[in-house]
């Protein structure tokens, strides 16, 4: 499992492995959002914290369909299902990889274009915090969509529209923290909340993943 | 003779050729005699005038929505299970009319929302739940659309219809922490006191008794559609052959 | 040792092979022959547990088969090296110091797999079954694209080192791989009637 995880990220960060990619992505949307809504610094300040987990959200989905069908096209997932790791590892494994090349990169840079967007100062921290919690269930949630799509030639749309009504719960929850924190409530039970989904989501969808990739693979 | 004979797809085209009109005939009956009285036959609320009678309409499609989902949880864990094809194809014919379910609920709530809240949408939590779960039918039906193998395409989709009974649920609990809301209580339960009152009550039951039918109904017919045409492919495929 | 009784597999739903048995004792091989569509692949993918046989038993030694088919699974964007140490990892392997001679890629081993040629890539692939320390092999065409040198190579590794330490091959291949030992099998006369379906998934259908 450890080899698949650290070969994953090298390949990540090879040439042609996309990393950086949903990065950038990130970064555009966060730009291009004061262009829609206008500069005040009053309204951006208000819906900064919501748009930073939107745009994370959309860039995390952005590379999601590579997770697997790379692997599909060039025969190693067939082989990989026939090695001595449990598909269900080879799901988690990817799920981590995919959260160490999109989710932490987002987490981190989230606060710092927090401040294109007037973001409040006192919500940097929850921003920051609901990501990290929150971005590893969007992988692992994201690595069960891919795992479902991967038999599917251009996949990539059907597998957004299976993927974003899943991302609900934690978009939700995540933001709400956020929202909450920067305004000086108790947010305990929404992180509460967004970390229970994440934990829920590494502790059961690795199991339907495996599922679903053995059916794509028979 | 056991109850799950009653899956064999040649059996169940058997045995619901005779049932099919009759479903038909009383849903329509349920719906005509339900919505007639409804519509025309109970006074006007108090508060919300004559806009109150959309519930023999909302109500009842806002439940079978529901309803539908479940039914197409408990096809797909059958079909996982014990793998009866009608099972798998039950829960592919009950979305498309799930999903109906869904946008009337949603579109009758929009008209009445209009005159009583003053907008046709507002992002409350039942109402932003039943979004999501339109969402969720869409991405179902994507699914079944996107896979040519039937059996892959039953596989698949009955995972994400568990997957997604357990999001779906949580988004529901997520959405009533989300935001209020303005939405009324429910309208129908059996342990309350403030029931809607009876005036209105018959004949609301009597229409959510025509949806059931209605939805039953169609999604006989509609499996019915799916055997045969699972059957055409299996005829082709053996002209094929030989 | 690996013994197949009464087998009988399916593609998607249509029954391709049916009443085959055969067995392999340790240190030989076995050859499958038959046209296209016969069924090669799916018995490899079903003797591998890829995917379920209708019927029959599949028996040898738990976790010691390998599947190999011309989609090897080597990525582009690592060198030799790298590919073949990530399967032996996942193995929990070393990788052997002769492979590179056995498979004469000593001077690619730290090119980038992309800039192989095909013959080239496909010499990767086979090396990754001598890095795997697996018993029993089952391999789908594991030739196509090998000029006649690396065919040579190929079978010496799989009668020199793969059998000769006690192995078992089930190779399908329309070529003479010069395996001298090997016992061949035409799956001709195994096909199923493919209307026979017991266990067809369209067949409750009709």
């Amino acid at each position: 499992m450890i080899a698949l995880l650290l070969r994953d990220l090298r390949l990540a960060t090879r040439a042609g492995g996309g990393f950086g990619l949903g990065l950038v992505f990130f970064l555009i949307v966060v730009v291009l959002v004061p262009f829609g809504v206008g500069p005040e610094t009053a309204v951006l300040s208000k819906i900064a914290s919501g748009i930073l987990w939107v745009a994370a959200l959309l860039a995390a989905l952005l590379s999601l369909d590579r997770i697997f069908a790379l692997d599909h096209e060039d025969g190693a997932l067939t082989l990989l299902a026939t090695a001595p790791i449990p598909l269900e590892m080879v799901g988690v494994a990817k799920a981590i990889a995919h959260w160490l090349t999109t989710g932490l990169p987002l987490s981190i840079a989230a606060p710092i274009l927090g401040v294109l967007l007037q973001l409040q100062s006192s919500a940097y921290v929850f921003v920051a915090m609901t990501l990290l919690l929150g971005t590893p269930a969007l992988s692992m949630i994201g690595t069960f969509g891919a795992a479902l799509t991967v038999g599917i030639r251009r996949g990539g749309l059907l597998l957004s529209l299976l993927v974003l009504p899943l991302y609900v719960p934690t978009l939700i929850f995540g933001a709400e923290a956020v929202r909450r924190g920067a305004q000086g409530l108790d947010a305990t039970t929404p992180l509460l909340m967004l970390g229970g989904i994440t934990a829920g989501s590494f502790a059961l969808l690795p199991f339907a993943t495996a599922a679903v990739l053995r059916i794509n693979l028979r | 003779m056991s109850l799950w004979e009653y899956a064999n797809p040649k059996r169940f085209m058997s045995w619901t050729a005779p049932v099919l009109p009759w479903a038909f005939g009383l849903a329509g009956l349920c719906l005509v005699t339900g919505l007639i009285w409804g519509f025309f036959f109970t006074p006007d609320d108090y508060r919300q005038g004559s806009t109150v009678k959309i519930i023999y309409l909302h109500v009842p499609s806002a439940l079978m929505a529901i309803n539908a989902w479940i039914m197409m949880l408990v096809a797909s864990l059958i079909w996982l299970v014990r793998r009866h094809h009608v099972s798998a194809l039950a829960a592919k014919a009950a979305a498309p009319v799930g999903i109906t379910m869904t946008l009337i609920a949603l579109m009758t709530g929009a008209i009445w929302g209009q005159p009583m809240w003053g907008t046709y949408w507002a992002w409350d939590p039942r109402l932003t739940s039943f979004l999501i779960l339109f969402l969720f039918y869409l991405g179902y039906m994507a699914l079944w659309a996107a896979i040519d193998d039937p059996d892959t395409a039953a596989d698949l989709t009955s995972v994400l219809c568990m997957v997604g009974s357990v999001f779906a649920l949580l988004s529901r609990y997520a959405v009533n922490f989300w935001n209020q809301g303005l939405h009324q209580g429910a309208s129908l339960s059996l342990d309350k006191e403030e029931n809607v009152a009876d005036v209105f009550f018959q004949p609301l039951l009597l229409s959510i008794a025509g949806f059931v039918l209605l939805f039953f109904a169609l999604v006989l017919l509609r499996t019915r559609t799916e055997i045969r045409s699972r059957r055409v492919r299996a005829l082709q495929m053996r002209e094929s052959r030989s | 040792m690996l013994a197949v009784r009464d087998l009988a597999i399916a593609r998607s739903g249509v029954p391709v092979l049916a009443g085959l048995s055969f067995d392999v004792a340790s240190g030989k091989a076995l050859i499958l022959r038959g046209p296209n569509g016969i069924g090669k692949t799916t018995l490899l993918r079903t003797l591998a547990g890829l995917q379920d046989a209708d019927a029959g038993t599949i028996e040898f030694p738990t976790d010691e088969g390998a599947y190999a088919s011309h989609a090897d699974g080597i990525k582009t964007a690592l060198t030799v090296q790298e590919n073949l140490a990530f399967w032996a990892d996942v193995y929990g392997n070393p990788v052997p110091d002769t492979i590179w001679d056995q498979f004469d890629l000593a001077d690619l081993k730290d090119r980038f797999a992309g800039t192989l040629s095909a013959g080239q890539k496909r010499r990767v692939g086979l090396a990754r079954l001598g890095v795997i320390g697996r018993k029993v092999l089952f391999l789908d065409e594991p030739t196509v694209s090998l000029d006649g040198f690396s065919v040579k190579l190929f079978s010496s590794f799989i009668r020199d080192v793969h059998l000769a330490s006690g192995g078992i091959a089930v190779i399908a291949t329309h070529i003479d791989l010069g395996l001298e030992e090997a016992k061949t099998i035409d799956l001709t006369s195994f096909a199923a009637d493919p209307n026979a379906a017991p266990n067809g998934d369209d067949e409750a259908f009709l």
